[in-house]
């Protein structure tokens, strides 16, 4: 199967301050070629600090696949955009295209305030690279899927941010190209409208175009992509299955938070009944750990003082998995202690999370400590903790032999059962005999 | 790298050409003019020159009477310190007149150099987020002051038939008024030439910007603006159409109002401006490419 995108080696070097607005003036530049004509000519590289904003990029993209391109800030996530869309070109490798390109880096480019809905509609339009016909034949549906018929034909500068952004989306959403590059459009407007973009990009997904998009907001990345590419540094880190590539990116993203320790009970979350002391992940053999294999129980502590008598207090955990979505909440059951007051002292609450129950990943922890009834909660402290769940695949966890992703909150080793009948008919008994 | 392409697609493999549309790839000194590639943009270039109008005039109580009103204003206070009190010989020609025609073209181009120069920075938005031919935005820019120009006639036709028919001087149409269209065509490209110059360089030095009106000012009183070239003596008279504004402001002064054409003048601004934009559409082809990660 042939690639629609090809991106070869490609790297690209900044000057450092040419990243941002700096630009020389011109009698530097005058005074330095008179005074330094071989050097400058020589040492024209070296003379400034460089760094790569990215170093040997390779990766192919197939016709209809959605690639997602996660990193932290600096990561040349950016950067390898602006290279697709053309808008600068790499220092060395080369990118090719097999098909018309539309990218949208930013919601509106182009917009001007004081040009009406309708005029920036046309503007806008040209600009991403719709022919005037084409606007013409779409305008209708453009404005319909903006929802501000009534506006289009006031300024836009006095839309509001929301009116704004709908119609410079609704716009881009009717370009016709076969590959997409997107940044971080979805995080804009109300939800209601960020379903309705969303929509269209499975819509357009359906469709067989080629999408890559770069976005914060990892759940949307590993609900409509195939295939993510985590960039760290400039550098391909991953290149794969969305589970499994923003596993590793949430994994390197928290580092040592498998335990935490509030150094004087001042600092500690809390308040005069009770505070937080330490808190830690932990496998079966006690030690702290943040990678736990599947198979095996894993363990939550909190340790926290009691500065007040005579409360009943639950101390409780809530889960998140890495793509942000709530997994689960657990509140403390231990029978010596329900329903009954807690004298002043120090505990450690435990909860213990069994083995095949998990689903690989990260998972953060909140931890908290509360009242009942009435509610309330003496400290929460979200996603304190964060550890990751491996799989090694040897064959008796839940996957079973199964190598490929898995998705799932939760994969819970079940109890099956099989009733078998032998058949009577001669071949299919064959059959078996040679499969045993 | 792992490579997971065995995701499955609805689009048809076989639709996808055999060479790439699009190789991006740094084009070391070689950038060619991609003639082809402008003429697929030419209708954004028609939307970016209708924007640069729209906006100019959108918040403006007159409108589009600005244009008329600084040339005309500009023309009284001459005629009236040069005309009047200075006694600027003018050739028998009414100075209001001869002022007139000088301004219209240099207007054109000293608005329109200004407003290019800054026409790159100004649209840094455009330029670091979407991919077209850089080149269109100073074009553009240039464009939409064309539209001045058109609408300054409006003042002449109306200031030549006076003079003709109130004042009664002697005004004829002469085929000299055939050179008026190359003329005005020889003064679009010297400005686009220079344009392209000027609005590239200003991306990575910002003195540019500063200097330029200075220079266009001292660039006036050396173009055959507010007086007549016959003013210059003789045996400096060849350098000083060596200035290719010279010979297009005369040239456009010559053709309304009758006179000489001045030939050789006009082959020099010909040549002038045909290299001044061969040099600045490759300069700016050149420069364009790192716009995005300088501006």
């Amino acid at each position: 199967m042939r690639p629609i995108i090809k991106v070869n080696n490609v790297s690209k070097q900044y000057r450092i301050g040419s990243m941002k607005a700096s630009y020389g003036t011109f009698r530097d530049a005058l005074a330095e070629a008179v005074r330094f004509p071989v050097r400058k000519l020589r040492a024209r590289q070296s003379q400034h600090e460089t760094i790569w904003a990215l170093k040997d990029v390779n990766f192919e993209v197939h016709p209809g696949e959605v690639v997602g391109i996660i990193g932290r800030n600096g990561a040349g996530k950016s950067t390898l955009l602006k290279i697709l869309s053309r808008v600068t070109e790499p220092t060395t490798g080369r990118v090719e295209l097999y098909g018309r390109i539309g990218s949208l880096l930013e919601v509106g480019t182009g917009f001007h305030p004081e040009l009406t809905g309708r005029e920036n509609v046309f503007l806008n339009g040209a600009i991403l690279g719709m022919k005037r016909a084409e606007i013409e034949r779409d305008f209708d549906q453009i404005v319909a899927f903006s929802e501000i018929e009534p506006f289009i034909d006031t300024p836009v500068k006095w839309y509001s941010s929301g009116m704004y952004l709908r119609l410079a989306f609704s716009v881009a959403a009717h370009l016709n190209p076969e590959i997409f590059i997107i940044d971080e459009v979805l995080a804009v407007g109300d939800a209601d409208f960020q379903r309705k973009c969303f929509n269209k990009m499975q819509e357009l997904r359906k469709d067989g175009r080629t999408i890559l998009f770069v976005s914060h907001n990892m759940q949307a990345v590993t609900r409509l992509c195939k295939r993510l590419i985590y960039l760290d540094a400039g550098v391909v880190v991953d290149d794969g299955e969305p589970s499994e590539v923003s596993s590793r990116y949430m994994g390197s993203s928290f580092k040592s938070s498998s335990q935490k320790r509030w150094n004087s009970l001042s600092e500690a979350p809390g308040n005069d009944i009770a505070r937080l002391l330490s808190v830690s992940i932990r496998n079966e053999s006690g030690e702290t750990t943040d990678t736990i294999d599947i198979r095996q129980s894993v363990a939550v502590e909190m340790e926290f003082e009691v500065l007040e008598p005579r409360h009943v207090l639950v101390p409780n955990y809530h889960f998140t998995n890495d793509e942000g979505a709530y997994a689960f909440a657990a509140c403390d059951q231990d029978p010596e202690w329900r329903r009954r007051s807690r004298p002043l002292g120090r505990y450690v609450s435990t909860a213990w999370i069994p083995g095949n129950f998990l689903s690989e990943g990260a998972l953060r922890v909140g931890v908290a400590l509360s009242t009942m009834s009435p509610v309330h909660v003496h400290f929460f402290e979200e996603n304190v903790l964060a550890f990751q769940v491996i799989d090694k695949g040897e064959g008796d966890s839940a996957r079973g032999d199964y190598a490929g992703p898995m998705p799932g909150i939760v994969r819970p080793l079940l109890t099956w059962t099989t009733e078998f009948e032998p058949a009577k008919d001669a071949a299919t008994q064959l059959v078996g005999d040679s499969a045993s | 790298m792992t490579s997971n392409a065995v995701t499955a697609s609805t689009f048809r493999e076989s639709a996808l050409p055999d060479k790439p549309l699009i190789v991006v790839e740094s084009a070391g000194t070689l950038a060619g003019l991609e003639l082809k590639e402008l003429w697929n943009y030419r209708e954004l270039l028609y939307f970016l020159a209708w924007r640069d109008v729209k906006i100019r005039y959108k918040q403006t109580l007159l409108g589009v009477i600005w244009v008329l009103i600084q040339p005309v204003l500009m023309t009284i206070i001459f005629t009236v310190f040069l005309g009047m009190l200075a006694r600027v010989p003018t050739g028998g020609k009414p100075y209001p007149l001869l002022v007139y025609t000088g301004l219209i073209p240099w207007t054109f181009f000293s608005s329109a150099a200004l407003g290019c120069i800054y026409s790159l920075v100004g649209n840094a938005n455009l330029i670091t987020k979407v991919y077209f031919p850089r080149i269109l935005i100073p074009t553009a820019s240039i464009m939409a002051r064309l539209l001045d120009l058109t609408v300054s006639f409006v003042i002449l036709i109306g200031l030549l038939l006076y003079y003709r028919f109130v004042v009664h001087y002697p005004l004829t149409l002469t085929w000299n008024l055939a050179a008026l269209p190359f003329v005005i065509i020889l003064l679009t490209l010297f400005t686009l030439g220079l344009g392209l110059l000027i609005s590239a360089l200003n991306v990575r030095y910002r003195d540019v910007g500063v200097a330029l009106p200075v220079l266009i000012q001292l660039w006036m009183f050396t173009s055959p603006v507010l007086y007549l070239t016959d003013l210059v003596p003789a045996k400096w008279r060849i350098y000083y159409f060596l200035n290719p504004l010279a010979g297009l402001i005369e040239g456009f002064r010559t053709s309304l109002l009758g006179g000489n054409l001045n030939i050789i003048s006009l082959a020099i601004s010909t040549a002038a401006t045909l290299a001044l934009l061969v040099v600045g559409a490759i300069f700016f082809r050149r420069a364009e490419r790192s716009f995005a990660d300088v501006i």
